[in-house]
């Protein structure tokens, strides 16, 4: 498999290192334990098109929200975390 | 001398006949000539029996001239380089080549295991499973032995391989497997084209079925055509033709790999050079030219010696200049068979008679027939008579009814042909079922991938140059090359004509799958079981299982089970195709890869310093740590380490701590940012000082600890357990990228950068105050306990100085760039010889961290909490922090949790080992009352006893009890005590002194 890393170009899969769903997103502060729990461990693990976290650890150590199909392998689009590279978010 | 060679022709071949070879076949000379394979060697000095099958140990033969060949399987070399399974008909010859037969015993005319023929109905479909049920003990004591005895292959060497593999990257536009005229013509265009073309051929000569069968290509003979052809390749610099290189999977993202075999053909490989060279190779586009093999037609008698595919025996013929058979029978179902016949003309061969299927034969193959001599007869071979000597006669049942005998030693076979459509088919595909051929062909291919020529079901030699072409032009272009492709290669195609045939009804063993002798009884008794889903064929049967995964036996296989279950071919369906495609050595998997290069290794700065004093070093992950110095006179690993830990106790001593994660934290919101990776809180950690750090994972388990330090504003520098550097580096990049992306904040993985040592001991600041600039202020005023900051040492290299304690002594971590690590650790040495420095090892650190209660490894376990760690005062209750809400969960607060505590057994003279478990005094142990285990113990020179922590169901609050250690694991027990984690100084004034 290959990713084709926003910083770094296309890169082969030994490279970079999966953690998976990308869909849940950290609550905030005051949300409350039932929210974290849901974000801690209920993860999609879908058969077909989802959305995941990988990690260009022997690269430019960008965290990349891939959309991947499961199922073939096949990349649909690849984009940097919101921190990734030089990047602040509301900076 | 090229020796006798009986069978040898005086002329033609592509074999050099001025480098003759001399090789040994079970320990017998013989002589072939360079260009040989193994197998047309034999083939030329009269060899017709070359080994016993797996099972029944029948004599066999050679069937094939490449590399899906199921029979002519031997060891080739010897000692550590033996090889089993090696296929005959891909080893080249080599001066001084030693191949054995396998599977047999004493010897291979007289193997005393053939008797495995009588008991044949043991070993039918699904003897496997079916002995399985017998009774067990019956299993174990007699069948297991008998078969593993009986049934086999080649013997694997059996020591370690003395040979290196080497594995490699390659990037083209246009792959091409296969250097028939299909992929020649492909690499003609897509090299005009511009395009950067890897061509993988994996024999050692390039021209695929030109090699053998000829023809006439742009109006020259084919071998003309051909050499022009590689001469315009080799000029073309972006073309690279990879020979002895076999493409033999499809991964994702147009990633191939193959397997090279860079010096097979030798005796062993040159000094310094590889064996096999593992190639992934990465395509815009792959054209697979993969060509197509002869399938076998099933009867009775067809595994004898001298049955062989009619277009093998074509090869060795015209090829190798080698004759398997003097009087030559053909039985064949279609046109292409009978080229066979006018090659053995064309040598000089007789041909006894050609047995062809089909109803009508075309007047041009009967006028060479009467002009040759030799009989056409309508039918099929019913049965061959012969043995371990070859065909003697064969027995055909022609059309209508009637029965004729032909006398001849050598049967050419051709069932038609199937495309290699396995590249095509391995990212799950199907092929699909064309009737004109009677044959798979593939349906679609993995992403940038097409088949063409006879790997697509055109046998055609204009067409397969006509498709491989235009496959060739249209995969430069698709990879952006614009140059021009010139013209197709021009020739005729051949005419076509087959009728379907499978199976020969008839008396005896007619054999599917060779390798694992599976008959066609065999694969009709797995469908009256009701085995007749192809996949359950294939494991009740082991059809295709074999070596060769059924690259000859497949197809028919799946005929008969059509042919006896009702149904169609294309109903029947294939079974799922997996690489690899031939078989590849785990070595070249392995490649450089193995004994102490199986992983990188990583050592500290001090560790050519550490190795002249003779220290034992120890793997921690990547690293190679000195675990401890041992001195002239020690009696054991226990002496040296407890006089490291007096040493530093007593006076002052040192250890490489680099191994340590090491993270500078940078930005103005750095503080911000600790706060919500730590439990506590960094922001208002002053500049100059360190502080004690505790993370946990999200779920609210502890996940690392380490200390960082403020030292500026906006830069902070962090410190992980050695285990953690690199999971802990990515989890922070995790929170500053993905979780906390508002942060202005950066982060650089300096644990290469910083040779850091521990400086320990009532004599550290003796020790520094030598190195350190005079003008650092090293007292506990200028420097108190918990403070960090930059200092220059005596030469004017600056370091960074942080009074932070692992032993509880008053100690210092220094750190230098790594440059400076072995210098700074002799100049410690020196430095120190008045005040009797010590080195210490990892040992003599883990004995003084838990002579104080520090937390380490094994209590950091991912099941802990803060709390259950004793540190659960740090949890800030003022801020969010990574796994703040999931720490606060019920079971996780519970009272009754295991938490660290001190254990010491109560006889003083007692040893404590970690992993036992500990059980109120008294009781029974079991589950049901195990209320926690011991983590981590030493030997405490300190004490002068054994001590250790341990895990303890509300260890805190039965601080003085007694409790049973149980260690069924070693077979002990005995009475320990509940302590006070910190053995040593518990009030730090040590530390703080
Ligand atoms: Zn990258």
């Amino acid at each position: 498999m290959r990713i084709v890393c926003p910083f770094c170009g296309e890169r082969e899969l030994g490279e970079f290192t999966y953690l998976g769903d990308a869909k849940p997103q950290r609550p905030a502060a005051d949300a409350g334990e039932d929210a974290v729990y849901d974000y801690v461990y209920l993860r999609d693990n879908i058969a077909g098109v989802m959305s995941e976290h990988w990690y260009h650890g022997g690269g430019c150590r960008s965290w990349l929200k891939i959309t991947r199909n499961t199922l073939t392998h096949e990349i649909s689009a690849v984009e940097p975390a919101a921190g990734a590279g030089a990047a602040k978010v509301g900076a | 001398m090229a020796g006798v060679q009986a069978n040898r022709l005086a002329n033609g071949g592509l074999i050099d006949r001025s480098d003759p070879l001399n090789f040994r076949f079970d320990g017998k000379s013989f002589a072939g000539f360079q260009g040989d394979t193994l197998a047309s060697a034999l083939i030329a000095n009269g060899v017709k029996l070359v080994g016993r099958s797996f099972k029944y140990h029948r004599p066999r033969g050679i069937l094939s001239a490449g590399s899906e060949e199921p029979n002519a399987l031997v060891e080739l070399r010897s000692g550590a380089r033996r090889e089993p399974n090696t296929k005959a008909t891909t080893a080249e010859l080599y001066e001084g080549l030693e191949a054995a037969s396998q599977n047999r015993w004493p010897s291979l005319r007289h193997d005393l295991m053939a008797v495995n023929q009588l008991f044949a109905p043991i070993f039918v479909a699904g003897f496997y499973y079916k002995t399985f049920m017998w009774p067990a003990k019956f299993w174990e004591a007699i069948y297991e032995p008998t078969i593993r005895r009986a049934a086999g292959l080649g013997r694997a060497a059996g020591i370690p391989d003395p040979d290196h593999y080497d594995k490699a990257w390659a990037h083209c536009d246009v792959l091409i497997a296969g250097s028939g005229p299909a992929g020649l013509a492909a690499a003609l265009a897509a090299g005009r084209s511009g395009a950067r073309v890897i061509l993988c051929e994996e024999d050692f000569a390039l021209g695929g079925r030109l090699l053998s069968d000829g023809g006439t290509i742009d109006s020259m003979p084919a071998a003309e055509w051909l050499s022009r052809a590689l001469a315009e390749l080799a000029a073309l610099p972006d073309v690279r033709i990879m020979t002895r290189t076999t493409l033999f999977g499809v991964y994702d993202g147009g990633t191939y790999g193959a397997i090279e075999r860079v010096n097979d053909h030798l005796p062993s490989p040159p000094e310094h050079q590889v064996r096999q060279r593992l190639w992934r190779i990465v395509a815009k586009r792959c054209v697979v030219a993969a060509g197509a093999i002869e399938r076998p037609i099933v009867f009775a008698g067809n595994d004898t010696p001298g049955v062989m595919m009619a277009s093998a025996m074509r090869t060795y013929v015209a090829r190798y200049a080698a004759t398997p058979a003097k009087r030559v029978a053909l039985f064949t179902n279609n046109e292409d068979g009978w080229r066979t016949v006018e090659t053995a003309l064309g040598a000089g061969l007789q041909i006894a008679a050609v047995v062809d299927a089909r109803p009508d034969v075309s007047a041009a193959h009967r006028s060479l027939a009467s002009k040759g001599g030799f009989p056409v007869l309508n039918g099929s071979v019913a049965a061959v008579d012969g043995g371990r000597d070859g065909v003697r006669k064969i027995s055909v049942s022609l059309t209508g009814g009637a029965r004729a005998e032909v006398e001849a030693d050598g049967l050419a076979v051709s069932g038609g042909w199937n495309p290699a459509v396995a590249l095509t088919s391995y990212h799950r595909g199907r092929p699909k079922w064309q009737d004109d051929i009677a044959a798979f062909v593939p349906d679609g291919a993995p992403p940038g991938m097409v088949a063409v020529g006879a790997a697509n079901g055109v046998f055609g030699l204009g067409a397969c140059l006509s498709q491989g072409f235009a496959a060739g032009a249209q995969a430069a272009r698709d990879a952006g090359r614009s140059g021009k492709a010139g013209l197709t290669p021009v020739a005729e195609d051949e005419a076509f004509s087959l009728n379907p045939l499978w199976h020969v009804a008839g008396k005896g063993k007619a054999f599917v799958d060779q390798q694992h002798d599976v008959t066609a009884s065999d694969i009709e008794l797995a469908q009256r079981e009701g085995f007749e889903s192809v996949e359950h064929l294939k494991r009740y049967t082991t059809l295709g299982m074999a070596t060769d995964q059924g690259k000859t036996s497949n197809v028919a296989g799946l005929a008969i089970m059509a042919a006896v279950s009702g149904k169609s071919i294309p109903e029947t369906g294939t079974t799922i195709y997996r690489p690899p495609y031939v078989p590849v050595a785990i070595g070249a998997f392995a490649g450089h890869h193995r004994d102490e290069n199986f992983h990188a290794t990583r050592l500290t700065p001090s560790h050519h310093w550490a190795a002249e004093q003779g220290a034992i070093f120890v793997d921690t992950g990547l690293w190679k740590r000195a675990q401890w110095y041992p001195r002239a006179g020690e009696k054991d690993w226990l002496d040296s380490v407890t006089r490291e830990v007096k040493a530093v106790r007593g006076g002052v001593g040192f250890c490489d701590v680099s191994t340590l994660g090491k993270i500078d934290v940078h930005g103005p919101d750095a503080g911000a940012f600790l706060d919500r990776v730590y439990i506590n809180t960094f922001s208002n950690l002053a500049v100059g000082k360190a502080r004690y750090g505790l993370m946990l994972r999200e779920d609210g388990m502890v996940y690392d600890d380490g200390t960082t330090s403020r030292l500026a504003e906006d830069h902070y520098f962090l410190t992980t357990t050695t285990a953690k550097a690199g999971p802990v580096m990515q989890h922070l990049e995790f929170c500053r990228q993905v979780l906390f992306p508002e942060f202005d904040v950066q982060l650089t993985s300096v644990s290469d950068q910083w040779a850091q040592f521990s400086i320990a001991g009532p004599k550290t600041r003796d020790l520094l105050r030598e190195i350190v600039d005079p003008g650092e202020d090293l007292s506990n005023e200028g420097f108190p306990f918990m403070g960090a900051r930059e200092v220059a040492l005596r030469g004017g290299i600056k370091a960074r100085l942080f009074r932070i304690s692992f032993s509880g002594e008053m100690a210092f971590e220094i750190s230098v760039p790594a440059r400076y690590g072995d210098a700074l650790v002799r100049n410690l040495m020196q430095a120190g010889a008045p005040f009797g420095v010590t080195p210490y090892g990892t040992e003599a650190l883990g004995v003084m961290r838990i002579e104080k209660g520090h937390v380490a490894g094994p209590e950091l376990s991912g099941t802990t909490t803060a709390a259950d760690l004793g540190l659960g005062k740090m949890m800030s209750t003022k801020k969010d922090f990574v796994g703040r809400i999931m720490a606060g969960r019920e079971a996780l607060v519970a009272p009754n949790r295991q938490v660290v505590v001190g254990i010491k057994p109560t006889d003083k003279a007692s040893r404590l080992r970690s992993g036992a478990h500990i059980i109120p005094k008294g009781e029974i142990p079991g589950p049901g009352n195990d209320q926690g285990y011991v983590t981590s113990v030493c030997f405490s020179p300190t004490l002068d006893q054994w001590i250790g922590l341990g895990l303890v169901e509300r260890g805190r609050e039965r601080i003085g009890e007694i409790v049973h250690a149980h260690d069924p694991l070693r077979g002990e027990g005995y009475d320990v005590e509940l302590c006070n984690p910190v053995f040593y100084d518990p009030e730090g004034g040590r530390q703080r002194g």
